[in-house]
């Protein structure tokens, strides 16, 4: 067996027959990426001296957290029997947020390979993730990959592996990224059990575009996979969801840098670049066609990605409100799901507003913001989308606690709901049991996964995960829980928003949506929170949470009775009048609530929930 | 006090002042300050510019006198040839340091200096602090025969375990034995008080404050403890080995000396200091609050002739160096516009009981009083009169009053 192809496919003139695509379904850190680098060296697209650990990684930010944003493909050769294949490794992003992109990428793939650390076991996510591809009808190839390490229990896993997708425990391959072993085998597995893509090479073209990546010098640069007929260099495209379209400037494959080629043709897998700025003009899941003669049916699947999560962004330094604005515009170019418009807050001065697909997203955002563009920024409390109908039957999407109606009765407000599937060792189940019921979910049900692990599947409303679940899901279970989650409609609950008051005057950035059994415990907390950090003022400033205008908790800051300099003789005048000043200077940065003068930290502090943050208070 | 020196432009050589200095000289009072830079100890709250006689390298406590002549005799030169009009000095005022613990006889040379160069005004105030355990009755008795009128004793606490706290040496049981002494030898009397030591609690202060008024002292002066950073008492706080001062609790020992001094008779009349009748208020201090001119003497101490501030070299060794060879001993020094004049004026005013007129606040003045009074910071009996002064509230938020009187 010769494990290089001597002649590998041309693109653009590959008989599908000899095309291979497929994915890597796996959990953050269990190798995806050590073993697709491995792969590129084996099939020797990458020389040995250019090899960079996690070739596939591109983005610093993906590097240094382990996990994939944004996927890409590469086209590696592969010969078995003296016949030469082109393999397409597609690359999935590995996060709940990113379902949707996760989705478009296993439907260019008819194959997928299931690999799973043989020390820990299958994770919620790559559960998640695989009952998708079956749902795709995608070949599974199971593999235990870090055989190599001591705690490898290969053979618990691989029954383990069995149980879940059929087979005989043997069928589960073994391989280790890191070491190589076992890597020729797996991609003989993937030409021999992956079906070839089948397509109509005579039909008008019709690919599916399912990455879309900003690249400052090139402009949007289009993963498709080709489905039928031919894309040609210079061709003029129609984008099928916006009838927009566009000329290709280059057409290629990804080997793994860019190679143009002379096209594209059915089962194939490459990138397109039009000159196109913005990834929103290429979106994700929309069906590339000829110009000249479009398709008449664009291929199922296209949605628009829907935000989830809305969070206020701001700048610390207010006068960054400028830099921030220019730096999400940039932001935007390359992530299509990212959606902001302007806002203003009592307590934070100038920002945005800006939705999300979920956490990791918002995360990703904010860190980008600092990182990329150098901005300092504070991110408001996550909160999900409500619909709320008051009872003259108007009904208002409300993505921000400032949005709630308030001069009308309500008459019901909807909550987004989520399935929530939760692995973990079976120990933990008590515990996450006690968790999730007390963040309002309903059991839906609980299956064994070989002996001691167990997946717990839940009912729960979105805006009790987006609130601190993660965290406090992983600190009750010392890390070994694992958590997916998928829209699944909305119902109807018994929702109230809670005012935070400074001496009488709401301070925006503290009301929220909360259960009304919640109400007082967030009311509470808050109230409290900011008793710690707000300064004391020369007058008592009482600190009331509200529902309307009923006080649900109530604390207050005791007057300041002593701010004085007790000596100012003469050495000490120039000194003292330069402290005057500078706090003069520091005034202007306070913000101001009625009379209340509030140091911008403290805002910030009460709302990261860093209490031991009483640097503000120490002026 | 504060040892750190303030951030400037250099000063000239010469020492010579800008023609502006001498603009209304004739109506501001003159005083001199002698500043003395040795301790025998230095305490744990003190980051006064002050030597023990280990820090001093090399430049000698017997010699200061003579430095500090020097400079005296500078000073009328340098005011001459800057064509400030010359003035008498009213007030002259030894601080330290522990300007006792030179020979008496320094010092009444060194006022002699001042009186021979720049001449006294009849009934000038002449005041050396002391402290309790380096004065004896014959130093006392020659300190009066030199020409001093008045002593302030640091005696901080009556309580031991507050003044060890503080690192003070002194036995309470010498402030009656001093106190009497100062009195045989003609001397008016003030006593020091520190409140918000570590450790402190109001009984101990209203002890202290007891003993003071047993002594029926002319003046009193009580302080709450400033944490200076750089201080011993800063790291112990810092390491958690002290708990630092609180606020409210300093309030609460600020408002029974008040009281208490109050019903013995006395009357407030700045911030942190209360005289037993007018005539015994600190008339040199009343001229740092009311922007008058004095002359500071000595190493690290501070000027200020209208509207020009300027401070000396910091170390004794330095200043005697430059004393010697006829340089000015300042080492910067700051013209003040307009409007740091004018928020100077504000924040020392506010702090005495003869307080600002309201008319010379400008244009929103009155509505800041106005705000003032409301929520009990100002005086609303004087308001109507056309002052603001504060209240006892006032006194203790006065910082606060100051920014909300600047606020544009």
């Amino acid at each position: 067996m010769s494990p290089r192809a001597a002649n590998p496919p041309v693109p653009a003139a590959t008989d599908p027959a000899l095309i291979r695509n497929f994915c890597i379904i796996a959990h953050i850190d269990h190798g995806k990426s050590t073993l697709a680098d491995r792969m590129l060296q084996i099939t020797g697209v990458v020389s040995d001296r250019d090899m960079r650990a996690q070739y596939l990684d591109r983005m610093e930010l993906e590097r240094e957290r382990g996990i994939t944003i944004k996927s890409q493909a590469v086209r590696m050769p592969w010969a078995v029997s003296d016949r030469a294949y082109a393999l397409n490794m597609i690359d999935t992003p590995g996060h709940v947020d990113f379902s949707y992109e996760v989705s478009r990428s296993l439907a260019a793939c008819e194959g997928a390979i299931l690999l799973v650390d043989a020390a820990q076991g299958i994770e919620a996510q790559t559960l998640a993730n695989l009952y998708l591809a079956l749902e795709n009808d995608l070949e599974i190839i199971p593999v235990l990959n870090k055989i190599d390490l001591p705690a490898a229990d290969p053979e618990k896993y691989a029954k383990e592996l069995a149980d879940l997708i059929g087979g005989s425990p043997d069928d589960v391959l073994r391989v280790s990224g890191k070491t190589g072993v076992g890597v020729e085998d797996l991609l003989d597995r993937v030409v021999e059990r992956i079906p070839a893509p089948v397509g109509n090479a005579d039909a008008a073209p019709r690919a599916m575009i399912f990455d879309s990546v900003y690249d400052s010098y090139r402009g949007v640069v289009t993963y498709v996979r080709m489905v039928d007929g031919h894309l040609n260099p210079r061709e003029r495209i129609q984008m099928m969801s916006t009838k927009a379209t566009h000329e290709i400037l280059e057409i290629g494959v990804s080997a793994p840098e860019p190679t143009p080629t002379n096209g594209l043709g059915v089962g194939e897998v490459g990138y397109l670049i039009t000159g196109v700025k913005d990834v929103r003009q290429s979106k994700v899941g929309d069906t590339v066609t000829t110009a000249v003669k479009p398709a008449a049916e664009p291929l199922a699947g296209y949605t628009e990605p829907l935000p989830m999560v809305y969070s206020g962004l701001y700048p610390i330094d207010g006068s960054d409100y400028p830099e921030l604005r220019e730096a999400l515009d940039k932001l935007k170019l390359s992530d299509a799901a990212l959606v902001y418009e302007p806002e203003t807050s009592v307590a934070l001065g100038f920002g945005f507003r800006a939705g999300f697909l979920g956490l990791l997203h918002l995360e990703i955002v904010t860190e980008r913001l600092r990182r990329e563009f150098g901005l300092d920024i504070i991110a408001t409390a996550p909160s999900v989308v409500y619909e709320v109908t008051t009872e003259d039957k108007k009904t208002v999407t409300v993505t921000n606690p400032s949005e709630f109606p308030t001069g009308a009765k309500i008459a019901e407000v909807r909550e987004p709901m989520v399935k929530a599937a939760i692995l973990a060792p079976k120990d933990y189940v008590g515990t996450i049991m006690e968790l999730c019921q007390s963040r309002r979910g309903s059991l839906l049900g609980m299956e064994y996964l070989g002996e001691d692990r167990v997946e717990i599947r839940y009912n729960m409303p979105l805006g009790e995960i987006v609130f601190d679940f993660f965290d406090q899901l992983k600190s009750k279970t010392a890390g070994y829980a694992s958590l997916d989650y998928e829209p699944a409609g909305d119902q109807a609950a018994d929702l109230v928003k809670v005012d935070i008051l400074l001496q009488g005057e709401q301070v925006d950035a503290f009301s929220a949506i909360v259960h009304r059994d919640k109400a007082y415990a967030y009311g509470v907390l808050m109230t409290g929170r900011l008793r710690e950090l707000i300064p004391r003022q020369q007058f008592e400033v009482p600190i009331q949470a509200a529902i309307g205008a009923r006080i649900i908790a109530r604390e207050s800051i005791r007057a300041m009775r002593k701010d004085v300099l007790a000596k100012c003789y003469g050495g000490d005048i120039s000194r003292k009048r330069k402290l005057l000043e500078k706090q003069k200077e520091g005034k202007k940065r306070m913000k101001m609530v009625g009379r209340v003068e509030v140091p911008q930290e403290a805002f910030i502090a009460a709302l990261s929930g860093d209490t031991e943050g009483k640097e503000a208070k120490k002026k | 006090m504060g040892s750190a020196l303030p951030l400037g432009d250099p000063a000239p050589l010469d020492g010579l002042l800008p023609p502006s200095a001498a603009v209304g000289a004739a109506d501001r009072a003159f005083g001199v300050y002698v500043h003395v830079p040795f301790c025998r100890v230095r305490c744990g709250y003190c980051d006064f510019n002050t030597y023990t006689a280990s820090e001093l390298r090399g430049a000698r406590q017997v010699d200061y006198a003579d430095h500090a002549i020097a400079e005296i005799r500078m000073s009328r030169r340098v005011l001459a040839a800057s064509g400030v009009p010359a003035r008498s000095a009213s007030t002259v005022f030894f601080g330290g340091g522990t300007p006792t613990l030179l020979p008496a006889d320094d010092l009444v040379r060194m006022l002699g200096a001042v009186r021979g160069e720049l001449g006294l005004v009849p009934g000038a105030e002449v005041t050396t602090e002391a402290n309790p355990d380096s004065v004896g009755p014959d130093d006392l008795r020659r300190l009066a025969d030199g020409g001093f009128t008045r002593i302030s004793f640091g005696m901080q606490s009556a309580v031991p375990h507050v003044l060890a706290a503080l690192d003070r040496t002194h036995d309470p049981a010498r402030i009656p034995l001093v106190v009497g002494w100062a009195r045989d030898a003609g001397l008016d009397v003030s006593l020091d008080l520190i409140y918000g030591t570590p450790g402190e609690s109001l009984d101990d202060w209203r002890r202290s404050v007891d003993t003071v008024l047993e002594q029926r002292p002319d003046h009193v002066s009580a302080y709450a403890l400033i944490v200076e950073e750089g201080t011993k008492l800063a790291r112990q706080i810092r390491r958690g080995e002290l708990v630092g001062p609180d606020d409210d609790l300093e309030a609460d020992m600020y408002e029974h000396v008040d009281d208490a001094l109050g019903a013995a008779g006395y009357e407030w009349y700045e911030v942190s200091n209360w005289a037993s009748s007018p005539g015994h208020r600190s008339r040199h201090n009343l001229g740092y609050w009311r922007g008058d001119d004095w002359w500071g003497v000595g190493p690290g101490a501070h000027s200020h002739i209208g509207g020009v501030r300027w401070w000396n070299a910091k170390h004794p060794a330095a200043y005697a160096e430059r004393v010697t060879a006829e340089r000015s001993p300042a080492v910067g020094r700051e013209v003040l516009g307009t409007r740091a004049r004018e928020t100077e004026r504000i924040m020392l005013r506010t702090r005495i009981n003869e307080g600002v007129e309201i008319a010379s606040l400008g244009g929103g003045g009155p509505e800041a009083v106005a705000g003032l009074i409301a929520d009990d910071l100002a005086d609303a009996k004087a308001a109507r009169a056309g002052v603001l002064t504060l209240t006892r509230r006032g006194r203790l938020l006065a910082d606060a009053v100051v920014r909300r009187l600047l606020d544009d």
